[in-house]
């Protein structure tokens, strides 16, 4: 009898969106002069996903558009005192996440509390265990997906929902969205497994093999 | 290793962000538990699935909006005299 198939763990493939381009210390280095034509060809090369991170967080389009173009601005003026360290979509990303994180708690201030402890469940052991099969997105077209995604994610509870965009959609490392967050590594550990368990859970619904098969 | 603490190291085993003798012990058990192996698939496979997703284009019209508050402030700043 052959042992079941066992698939490896998590192997991303890069995205058009996330592959570093060669220019893009040069690119900041110029705009860091005061070239505004290098500036706008960074906006240009991240703004969707700004845009997406902004929407993601905030749930709401206006707030999102005004994080987006804050973020931008002050990413502009505060350029000087980018060192490099990381990368400068990095450290926009921290930038679009304070100020979402601010238009987030202005808006509902009693419910966003990213600092303190939340119940990240100690009932996480799955309660449907149902085999997707191996491309169960393919059974939608791209925009109904895309719905599919959209509505799945802002289910989640904003702490879980940050944790998982910085660390799965914008692929920070777990220190990047700790430090980002002001939380602890376990704090991020944590609230990723819980939003990847209750996502899995809400997408079932749609992959399951029995519900489209 | 029981199906508890395969939930347990989910995150860690998908991210391999763990030593050799614990993932081994990982894969021992789901060579035999049928219910773990779909549910690190599955898990697996929704980190994979937001994370494939490109973003939509902007609207034509919030294009326009950060363009216009892009060229409003950034010419302000060029145009400051250097302190």
């Amino acid at each position: 009898m052959s042992s079941p198939k066992i698939n490896p763990p998590l192997a991303r493939t890069p995205l058009p969106s996330t592959v570093v381009k060669d220019d893009e210390g040069s690119l900041v280095a110029a705009a860091k002069g005061g070239d505004i034509s290098a500036f706008e060809t960074l906006v240009g090369r991240y703004e969707r996903k700004i845009f997406r991170l902004a929407q993601n967080i905030t749930q709401n389009k206006e707030d999102a558009e005004d994080v987006m173009q804050e973020a931008f601005l002050k990413s502009y003026q505060h350029l000087g005192e980018f060192q490099g360290n990381s990368r400068f979509y990095t450290w926009l990303v921290r930038i679009a996440v304070n100020q979402a994180l601010m238009k987030l708690r202005k808006r509902r201030p009693n419910q966003v509390s990213l600092d303190e402890d939340v119940d990240t469940g100690e009932d996480t052991i799955p309660r449907d265990v149902e085999d997707w099969g191996p491309s169960p997105e393919d059974r939608y077209e791209q925009s109904e997906l895309g719905n599919i995604l959209n509505s799945t994610i802002a289910e989640l509870e904003p702490p879980f929902r940050i944790v998982f965009q910085l660390r799965d959609i914008e692929e920070l490392s777990t220190e990047e969205t700790a430090d980002a967050l002001g939380l602890s590594i376990p704090a991020v550990k944590s609230r990723l497994l819980r939003a990847r368990l209750k996502l899995r859970q809400k997408l079932n619904k749609y992959f399951k093999r029995s519900e489209n098969s | 290793m029981n199906c508890k603490n395969i939930i347990k190291e989910l995150s860690n085993y998908l991210d391999e962000a763990m030593d050799q003798p614990l993932k081994s012990s990982i894969e021992k058990h789901l060579e035999g538990c049928e219910d773990c192996r779909i549910v690190v698939d599955t898990t697996k496979h929704t980190v994979q699935i937001f994370c494939n997703s490109e973003p939509a284009p902007l609207p034509e019209e919030t294009r326009t909006r950060l363009r216009d508050a892009l060229f409003k402030h950034l010419g302000h700043i060029r145009n400051q005299p250097k302190a």
